[in-house]
């Protein structure tokens, strides 16, 4: 039943239950997908470091930073809009939302997240630029760890750390820029008065960009990262992916073989098993042995490849965005195209646009006040000395102005009801709550009817009515009594 | 075959992967390996959790445990975030302890604090009886209706809390209903002539045989000192109004009768006596809001 054991006495690599991590020297490239690459580092970076400093008029008392995270006041600030805790669902549909997007990219070209937009991806790329800055490119480095640490290679190794080690500060920094007002954090970093939270997070951030995009790299989307399994169930054999075409490149041989086997009338496949698109890849695949689960995809052996066929005067693309059942139907000889408008895509974006359409409308029809009712449990009612039904209520006022404003709460749906706000200063027989700017204010309301309503549970409505301009918000609740129609 | 045996790796021919050389029964294991980092971070929490001994309390000991060497403990943890919460909030308890209870409401800030300083004191002291939202049950009064056994201005109820009804202080709220049928002072009869009486008076049924007349002496004899000539009662004495729709005790005419024939004269606790003045003024404020009060 056992086969006998075919281990090369040299090959220790099966031997032990633990890996050694096998450093990965990428080498430098350059071509279409590295010239993308670049664009999104620095569009997306350029975004994450920069946004905290835009500055957005919203008037007095409120901050004008354009985006910011208010913790202890419990506000977010995104450009014209406003959140509050109640609001949090705009965060629930922005998750869903991205998530589709996620969904949609991958069922489009696999892992377009992994190789191009993850912080991951961009944060290894921007390190492995000092690295290459600093220590010299894949021959060079390598050559270097082999051989013996001089003086001058331990100097630009300590330039290489000093300069990640700012690269995360700065990377952590941007980070709590975001929950405070960024030129005033900012000052009190550098005069060293910034509270301990601060300098704790920037500290942390630091730690774990050097970690990850220094020193872990590919270990993270190889051993951490939850997406390559998810990603793995959810795609299907028509997504674009970074695919060798076996159908041009087999039987690999070198240029020179390959044209001898040629004029023989043999078979002779475009790859020159130059090992340039290993050389390249930033996890260390050899994407000629098919889909892995280390590729993320990023489009960087595309490069290095076609950069080789140049040279050698062979089209370019023998790797390139393709799926293996177009391979299959070249090697049946027929045409092939690439499907993107399949029921699955199809799906994915209209579900993006339902979702987002119903997110724009949710927050161009918002109002700026808004009430919620509690209804009192227990009791549910109160009988009066005269006979009559007594209901309590919570009611919650929100003022979304930056202004103070002053409120008249009335209640429809009942025959004669008298309405008191407890502890209120009841002005002109109305019932009166001034709420402060960009507050909420919780008040007790106590109606009564003088005839208890026939049915057990009257629906009522309750207006809140700013008594200056006049805007209402209004909620629904019920008026409970006894039920028994007298 | 043994339940578990160690042979050498072997190459396995469909995945090119080499086995652990683990066999269970036949079943064996291919070896994808663990990065190494992994494994050193496992020694490393191993590390950690030997640490973390000597910080923390971990050792049971007879009578306790070993201390820590940074002291902390959930007990004094505890204690260090209850004297965090009265430093925090002691300017408003202070706040609340000098300003008149009339004037809270014109404070917005410091009525929000009473209101949540009261209602925390009432579950904790009150609902037992008077229910969590304070709307009583049969014997315990509702605090949210209008109708007030010993008064509903902010005043009277303040005096009820602090000084509590028929208890041992002297200021207690006091009054006795006589025990008109235990202490022989009525004849059944007699007392259900008058409780037929004082169902009329709250235009409750009552049976077409009843003698109304003969109730109306007697309660015009025993009855009208206390709840009056009318029936509408006496808050000066607690004595219930008896021509409203509330009824504490029940108004089934059974229930009647058993008030009238053993008295009820149910007690609470004088509060000033537990309870320092300004958790007091929270509970008055908070109770005279429930229901807004006389």
């Amino acid at each position: 039943m056992t086969v006998p054991a075919q281990i090369d006495p040299a090959d220790d690599s099966g031997q032990s239950f633990y890996e050694k991590h096998k450093k990965i020297y990428p080498q430098s490239v350059h071509g279409t997908f590295r010239r993308i690459k670049w664009i999104v580092l620095i569009v997306t970076l350029g975004i994450y470091y920069f946004t905290p400093f835009i500055r957005w008029d919203r008037g007095p008392g409120a901050p004008d930073q354009a985006v910011l995270i208010d913790l202890p006041a419990r506000r977010f600030y995104f450009f014209f809009i406003e959140i509050w805790p109640q609001e949090i669902y705009y965060l629930t549909g922005l998750l869903i939302l991205a998530a589709l997007v996620l969904f949609l990219m991958n069922a489009v070209a696999g892992r377009v997240w992994c190789g191009y937009l993850c912080p991951q991806t961009v944060w290894t790329d921007l390190f492995l630029l000092i690295e290459r800055w600093t220590e010299g490119d894949r021959r060079e480095r390598m050559h270097n760890d082999a051989g013996k640490l001089t003086p001058q290679l331990a100097a630009r190794k300590t330039l290489k750390h000093f300069l990640w080690l700012m690269t995360a500060w700065w990377t952590g920094g941007a980070w709590v820029l975001y929950f405070s007002d960024a030129p005033t954090l900012v000052h009190d970093l550098a005069t060293l008065q910034a509270p301990f939270i601060a300098y704790l997070w920037i500290g942390i951030l630091t730690f774990t960009t050097y970690a990850l995009a220094g020193h872990m790299r590919e270990q993270v989307c190889l051993y951490m990262c939850p997406w390559p399994r998810i990603q793995a169930a959810l795609t299907d054999e028509y997504a674009l992916n970074v695919t060798y075409r076996l159908d041009r490149g087999e039987p690999r041989m070198s240029a020179k073989k390959a044209t001898a086997a040629l004029a023989r009338g043999e078979p002779a496949g475009d790859c020159v098993d130059c090992h340039q698109c290993v050389a390249v890849c930033p996890t260390g695949v050899d994407i000629r042995e098919g889909p892995n689960l280390g590729c993320i995809q990023c489009g960087l052996c595309i490069d290095a490849c076609d950069t080789v066929m140049e040279r050698l005067d062979r089209p370019t693309r023998l790797i390139a965005y393709d799926t293996d059942i177009n391979i299959g139907e070249r090697l049946a000889g027929k045409s092939t195209m690439a499907r993107i408008v399949r029921p699955r895509t199809l799906l994915y974006s209209a579900l993006i646009l339902i979702v987002g359409a119903v997110m724009a409308w949710s927050l161009s029809a918002r109002s700026i006040s808004s009430v919620n009712v509690i209804h009192d449990r227990n009791p549910e009612y109160v009988v009066l000395s005269d006979g009559g039904i007594r209901n309590a209520y919570t009611v919650r006022i929100l003022n979304k102005r930056t202004t103070p404003r002053t409120f008249a709460i009335s209640v429809d749906g009942l025959t004669d009801p008298v309405v008191e706000v407890t502890a209120a200063n009841p002005a002109d027989g109305e019932q009166i709550v001034p709420v402060g700017a960009d507050q909420t204010r919780e008040v007790r309301v106590i109606v009564s009817v003088p005839e208890p309503p026939a049915a057990a549970s009257v629906p009522v409505t309750f207006v809140v009515t700013d008594t200056a301009d006049g805007e209402t918000a209004t909620v629904t609740d019920n008026f409970r009594g006894p039920g028994d129609g007298t | 075959m043994a339940d578990s045996e160690h042979n050498e790796p072997r190459l396995d021919p469909v995945t090119g992967y080499k086995t652990t050389g683990h066999d269970w029964d036949g079943i064996e294991e291919l070896n994808h390996p663990l990065p190494r980092w992994w494994l050193w971070i496992f020694y490393a929490c191993i590390a950690w959790s030997v640490v973390y001994w000597f910080i923390f309390p971990a050792w049971p000991l007879v009578w306790s445990a070993t201390g820590g060497l940074i002291g902390w403990n959930s007990r004094t943890a505890v204690d260090q975030e209850v004297a965090a919460l009265e430093t925090n909030r002691g300017p408003m308890i202070d706040r609340l302890t000098s300003t008149e209870i009339a004037a809270i409401k014109d404070d917005p800030e410091l009525l929000d604090f009473t209101r949540a300083y009261g209602s925390i004191a009432f579950k904790e002291n009150c609902a037992p009886c008077h229910g969590a939202g304070g709307g009583g049950s049969k014997g315990y009064p509702n605090l949210i209706d209008d109708d007030w056994l010993w008064g509903g201005s902010i005043d009277n109820i303040g005096h009820t809390i602090a000084y509590g009804v028929r208890n041992d202080n002297a200021d207690s709220r006091y009054s006795e209903m006589p025990a008109f049928g235990r202490d022989g002072l009525l004849s059944g009869a007699e007392i259900r002539e008058v409780v037929y009486y004082v169902r009329s008076l709250a235009e409750l049924p009552v049976p077409s045989s009843a003698d109304l007349t003969a109730g109306a002496e007697i309660y015009a004899r025993d009855c009208a000192s206390c709840h009056g000539e009318a029936g509408t009662g006496d808050q000066e004495l607690g004595a219930p109004n008896l021509t409203d729709a509330i009824w504490l005790y029940g108004s089934d005419t059974a229930d009647m009768i058993a008030t009238v024939t053993n008295a009820r004269n149910s007690s609470m606790p004088a509060w000033g006596e537990r309870l320092d003045p300004t958790t007091v003024k929270a509970l008055t404020f908070y109770v005279h809001n429930l229901g807004g009060g006389d």
